[in-house]
């Protein structure tokens, strides 16, 4: 059984100028000791899913139909002081920005410990110390017991993005939520907090949901990946499979643009357009008018998932077997 | 070879912590940037990249060394006051971050023109308007965006606006900071294209500050490379990523991202110590135009 499953999940927010719909049916699973990445463009409802999956939606927001499972329980039905205690004990959440997720004025051993007892609320303070230094060397924090009574200002942004994966890793979740936790690091550190995700996934066999725009990390950390464009999930399938054998236009698309990928002096890919508001949202496949493969049928229709093989989804009627056979502009084979 | 249009030679900035102790943020930087040339700087955070941005648009008076733009002394008030209008037409710096940079209380119409309104720049398109929807269309913005205001946008968006705001006087510098790096891949590719486009089409120079790698390695004819306020490596692109000699260059080029999953897994960081570098070191011509930082 899988760790987490989410169904037909549906998140609308209600703004003036009418319904906004975040998140469009959404089901993905996520087994555990497992690192799924959902990658997409900013505004394509990626944070909007995570944090309806943790019940940390605004008020302003609505989860209109669809249920999270996690570990059995069903977390759509449960009052919140239930979800309140689940927190942080089977799931819990990297942020993404590690300045303002870590309160300036307590150490950051105070700020870990605080995490430590309020899931443990009998421990012997010997025991909270202890157990914040077995954290700190967790996260590749070195000289631990020096470090114990720094503050955030004195930490680096790396350090910053550590002590805040401590914080959520403090109570032993099963499953953690990391929203873009490399977005504000520049590339070594960005390495090496990915390779910190996947290192604590082999000691302690945590399950991530990493969310990212940035498919170099996605490369880097994740087993699966799923793609999401204007609230709907796209194409998912293994890294390898999204990577090299991608086969929704989104998917292309995006991994045209990419100027490593591009030859210097080449003309880069870039998607026409811009991505469709989410307040009435087109019928067919959002993706349509940016799409140069385009069917008629995509601009009425959506698509619905169609399987490639047991692990690989893409929802595009190019996969369709009435479509016309058409030369992916990438992949299509093993070596991408 | 293409005439220079800016001359850095030997600057350097020390941030004054308090009246006893200072922080040296650059140390003896010098490049050259040709007419219609792109050239690059990158590093790490904090290496100075952003401060030699603001030296050489005058935002901060270099602690030492020498700037010149198309022949100005631009450490020289009279020179500078006499080259007011030149000076300020012909650069233009986009700032990392379009959330500080961009007056909150105008709208982006106004925003992207205001160069042209302080300036006195009559519009080549008719109106102020016009010339705020070509410049928006350019960068891929959308003409709705124009009546609203920055904190109603996000950061792609606004990001965007301040790249607008910098092409609108259509300058022969353009110092880019960071331009990119708040975008999504496929907006990132649009600028990138366009940043080209004005390269080869109107022969601009870009100074293109930025810690993407891949971006510099697609869009720079030539890099330079800052670690702790020291140039340590500056050569044409190609050259530099095939052939990186300096320590720093190796371990900066190691830690670039690859988007192809079992190449990415197998890159390991190359680590670089601080206390290895040798304390005294000049910039030597290793090959053609390949300049290293080395032992004397």
């Amino acid at each position: 059984m899988p760790l987490l499953e989410v169904i037909d999940l549906s998140v609308s927010f209600d703004t003036p100028g009418g319904e906004l719909q975040a998140v469009r049916d959404v089901s993905f699973s996520l087994d555990a000791g497992e690192i799924l990445a959902i990658v997409g463009e900013s505004g394509c409802g990626k944070s909007v899913l995570c944090k309806a999956v943790t019940r940390l939606l605004p008020d302003t927001a609505r989860i209109k139909s669809g249920s999270v499972v996690i570990d059995g329980l069903s977390l759509s039905s449960m009052p919140e002081r239930k979800v309140q205690k689940l927190r942080g004990q089977l799931f819990s959440m990297v942020f993404q920005d590690p300045m303002s997720a870590l309160n300036p004025s307590l150490s950051i051993g105070a700020q870990i410990a605080e995490a430590v007892r309020v899931h443990a609320p009998c421990m012997k303070r010997s025991e909270v110390r202890e157990r914040v230094l077995e954290l700190l060397s967790l996260v590749g924090i070195d000289r631990a017991a020096d470090m114990y009574k720094l503050y955030p200002h004195n930490l680096s942004g790396g350090q910053r993005q550590r002590v805040v994966t401590a914080v959520a890793l403090a109570s032993g979740p099963r499953l953690l939520f990391a929203d873009e936790p490399t977005t504000a690091l520049d590339a070594g550190l960005q390495t090496q907090i990915l390779d910190l995700l996947r290192d604590i996934r082999q000691r302690l066999g945590t399950s991530t949901v990493l969310i990212s725009h940035d498919l170099g990390a996605v490369a880097r950390a994740a087993d699966r990946g799923a793609v999401m464009y204007a609230g709907k999930i796209v194409e998912t399938g293994t890294t390898e499979e999204i990577f090299y054998d991608p086969r929704h236009p989104y998917t292309w698309s995006l991994l045209l643009s990419l100027p490593s990928r591009a030859e210097r002096g080449r003309k880069l890919h870039s998607i026409s357009g811009t991505p469709p508001t989410l307040i009435d949202p087109p019928s067919g496949d959002a993706f349509a008018p940016r799409n140069p493969w385009a069917l008629e049928i995509d601009y009425e229709q959506s698509p619905p998932m169609f399987r490639v093989t047991d692990t690989h989804f893409a929802a595009t009627w190019l996969l369709d077997p009435r479509a016309p056979k058409i030369t992916p502009p990438i992949g299509g084979n093993d070596r991408g | 070879m293409a005439e220079i249009l800016l001359d850095v030679r030997g600057l350097t900035h020390r941030y004054a912590m308090t009246s006893s102790r200072s922080v040296t943020a650059l140390d003896g930087v010098s490049f050259q940037i040709r007419h219609g040339e792109i050239f690059g700087l990158v590093g790490q955070s904090g290496s100075g990249k952003s401060t030699a941005a603001r030296c050489i648009m005058n935002l901060l008076r270099p602690t030492g060394g020498d700037l010149h733009y198309k022949g100005v002394d631009l450490l020289d008030p009279k020179q500078r006051r006499e080259n007011r209008r030149m000076l300020q037409t012909t650069r233009q710096l986009i700032f990392q971050d379009s959330a500080s940079s961009l007056n909150p209380r105008m709208t982006l119409a106004d925003i992207i023109t205001e160069p042209m309104v302080i300036n006195s720049v009559k519009p080549p398109r008719g109106s102020m308007r016009a010339e705020a929807e070509f410049q928006a269309a350019k960068v891929g913005l959308s003409p709705s965006c124009l009546d609203r205001r920055p904190p109603e946008l996000s950061g792609g968006q606004r990001q965007r606006a301040a790249i607008a705001r910098a092409l609108c006087m259509e300058p022969e510098l353009l110092i880019a900071d960071e331009p990119v790096a708040s975008l999504d891949v496929s907006v990132q590719a649009q600028i990138l294209n366009l940043f080209r486009h004005f390269q080869t089409e109107h022969g601009f120079s870009l100074l293109f500050i930025a810690h993407d790698l891949s971006a510099v390695h697609w869009l720079c004819d030539r890099v330079g490379v800052l670690f702790h306020g020291l140039l340590v490596e500056s050569a044409p692109t190609t050259e530099l990523f095939e052939n990186p000699l300096h320590p720093c260059t190796r371990a900066l080029l190691s830690s670039v991202p690859l988007p192809d999953p079992r190449r990415e897994r197998q890159r390991r960081l190359e680590r670089f110590d601080t206390d290895t570098l040798p304390a005294a070191e000049t910039l030597r011509e290793v090959s053609p135009e390949h300049f290293v930082l080395k032992e004397d």
